[in-house]
């Protein structure tokens, strides 16, 4: 059975790719609402926003990518919902296909389509006057800490996914995420709020990561955040698939 | 399609569905109290009962999907507990609801499911089940654009791939309109004509006297009879039995009326008893 686990995984994974290619609009959608908050906050709000960079696309772009994989990661429980509604997943598990490879699937898609949205929102804010000077090594880290971002989120999005009851529920539990980065460092400093609020924001894991991204777009030395940014993402990562693989196993059996 | 029936049979003796005091409930719901059935190699068999009688969770059981309370069943010579992957190897299922990937096309599916069971040559096997189901001209359409019947067609052809012995069908023919019932029935004869062993629920009394060998009635939770279609005949009610005869009458005059019968869905394969205006082709 598990001799088969990396081509049954491939097999099936081409099958999810084939579904976003043939529906792209699942990649623009995602990619839109987060295009749609940096324009609003670079062209309304920004000008009155105080954040001691030079350009406020430039310290609002880590933000808007954690929100863009937010965004993104709802589809994977939306796909996983309606393979186990269609019946399709259960002709998968009544197959002698390796029995994680269709959970496995879900999620390489996810970071495949995560990837391409998160490629379009750095293209419209390189149009909208991002720059950075990051070489290809910050790029490269960028890229990882989102690459390991996405993978804690999608794993937590397997969950809903697995046990949802309708559409709506297997969609709606990303909203909380798309608006932490709002209580963060993503948007204002956290200077300007009021203690409570400054501490939450402060001890949240958006603020570590968006402040990481930030200092690597900037060429700036990455501090302790680094550490922290990798801390709660492998934390959530560790959890969310030990969760939702517990699921899983109780749903199949 | 080459698996050699007999072959197959010398391998493993005796019926090739053992189920043995199967028993499972749901919090306080009983849903099987006690359940045993043998199905003899190379049948069609027929679990026959109402909406809530526990088919659907013996198909479940025996296809690994969902582990027993109590009891023992074995399906080609392994237990579907504890050899659940050689299980899986011997077996399709079928569910009620056609389990095609809408997105995909019929052929996409075909092959899909011929990689998924490490096979040779997936395109040429897509191909010939293509041909066989009537699907051909379909094969490059996503099955989104698909009816009913070419679905459930489509569905019980990924069931054929890799040539499993035993192949449940979970009400197969729920929520089909009657050409697209027929399509499926002669599909149904077609496997067992090659001998593969069909197990399929159904709640139509007329679906399991057209198509079984043998007839199990299963009514809360448990088998109250099991026989062939005149052992049971004799067991029924006499209103269940007119109810059962005017239904196909009805059916002969729908069909007549609209003029088709779906012979041409799968060459070569047996007319149903019972509607007599055949041959349109």
């Amino acid at each position: 059975m598990t001799k088969h686990f990396v081509s049954d995984t491939l097999v099936l994974l081409g099958r999810s790719l084939r579904h976003i290619s043939r529906s792209p609009d699942t990649i623009i959608t995602t990619a839109i609402m987060p295009i749609a908050f940096m324009l609003l906050f670079v062209y309304v709000f920004g000008g009155a926003i105080r954040t001691g960079s030079d350009r406020y696309v430039n310290y609002l772009l880590p933000g808007i990518l954690l929100i863009t994989v937010a965004s993104g990661i709802s589809y994977t429980a939306f796909r996983l919902f309606l393979d186990m509604k269609g019946g399709i997943f259960e002709r998968f598990q009544s197959m002698p296909v390796a029995r994680s490879s269709v959970l496995w699937a879900h999620v390489l898609t996810s970071l495949v389509a995560n990837l391409i949205s998160l490629v379009l929102v750095v293209l419209v804010a390189l149009g909208m006057g991002f720059r950075s000077g990051a070489g290809v090594a910050q790029w490269l880290a960028v890229a990882g800490i989102m690459m390991l971002f996405t993978l804690a989120l999608t794993w937590l999005a397997v969950i809903p996914g697995l046990t949802a009851k309708s559409v709506d529920g297997a969609s709606a539990f990303s909203y909380p995420l798309i608006f932490l980065p709002f209580v963060s460092s993503a948007f204002v400093p956290t200077e300007s709020m009021p203690g409570p609020v400054r501490a939450f924001a402060e001890n949240q894991p958006v603020t570590s990561i968006a402040n990481t991204i930030r200092d690597l777009f900037a060429q700036q030395q990455v501090g302790g955040d680094i550490w922290i940014a990798l801390a709660w993402c492998v934390g959530l990562l560790v959890v969310a698939y030990g969760a939702a693989m517990a699921v899983y196993h109780r749903r199949t059996g | 399609m080459s698996t050699d029936p007999q072959m197959t049979a010398e391998r493993v003796r005796g019926p090739v569905i053992q189920v043995r005091g199967l028993a499972k409930a749901y919090k306080e719901l009983h849903v099987l109290r006690g359940v045993d059935v043998e199905v003899a190699r190379g049948s069609i068999f027929a679990l026959l009962g109402s909406n809530g009688a526990g088919k659907t969770t013996v198909v479940r059981i025996l296809s690994t999907l969902l582990k027993p309370d109590a009891g023992t069943a074995t399906v080609n010579g392994f237990d579907v507990a504890t050899q659940a992957a050689r299980v899986r190897e011997s077996i399709s299922l079928t569910g009620q609801f056609a389990a095609v990937d809408e997105i995909l096309s019929g052929r996409e599916n075909l092959v899909l499911v011929a990689r998924l069971r490490h096979l040779r040559d997936p395109g040429g096997i897509a191909d010939e089940l293509l041909a066989r189901f009537a699907l051909t001209d379909a094969g490059t359409r996503r099955v989104s654009t698909y009816s009913g019947g070419m679905r459930r067609r489509l569905d019980i052809a990924m069931s054929l791939i890799g040539d499993p012995p035993v192949i449940f069908l979970d009400e197969p023919t729920t929520g089909l309109d009657p050409q697209a019932r027929l399509e499926v029935w002669q599909a149904v004869r077609e496997l067992a004509r090659q001998g593969t062993t069909v197990l399929l629920t159904t709640q139509y009394l007329d679906e399991a006297e057209q198509l079984a060998d043998r007839i199990a009635i299963l009514h809360q939770g448990r088998i109250i009879a099991n026989g062939t279609l005149p052992e049971l005949k004799r067991l029924l009610p006499p209103a269940k039995v007119e109810y059962v005869e005017k239904q196909p009458t009805l059916e002969d005059v729908f069909l007549a009326i609209v003029g088709d019968d779906g012979t041409d869905s799968t060459a070569g394969a047996a007319s149903p008893a019972g509607t007599k205006n055949r041959g349109t082709r």
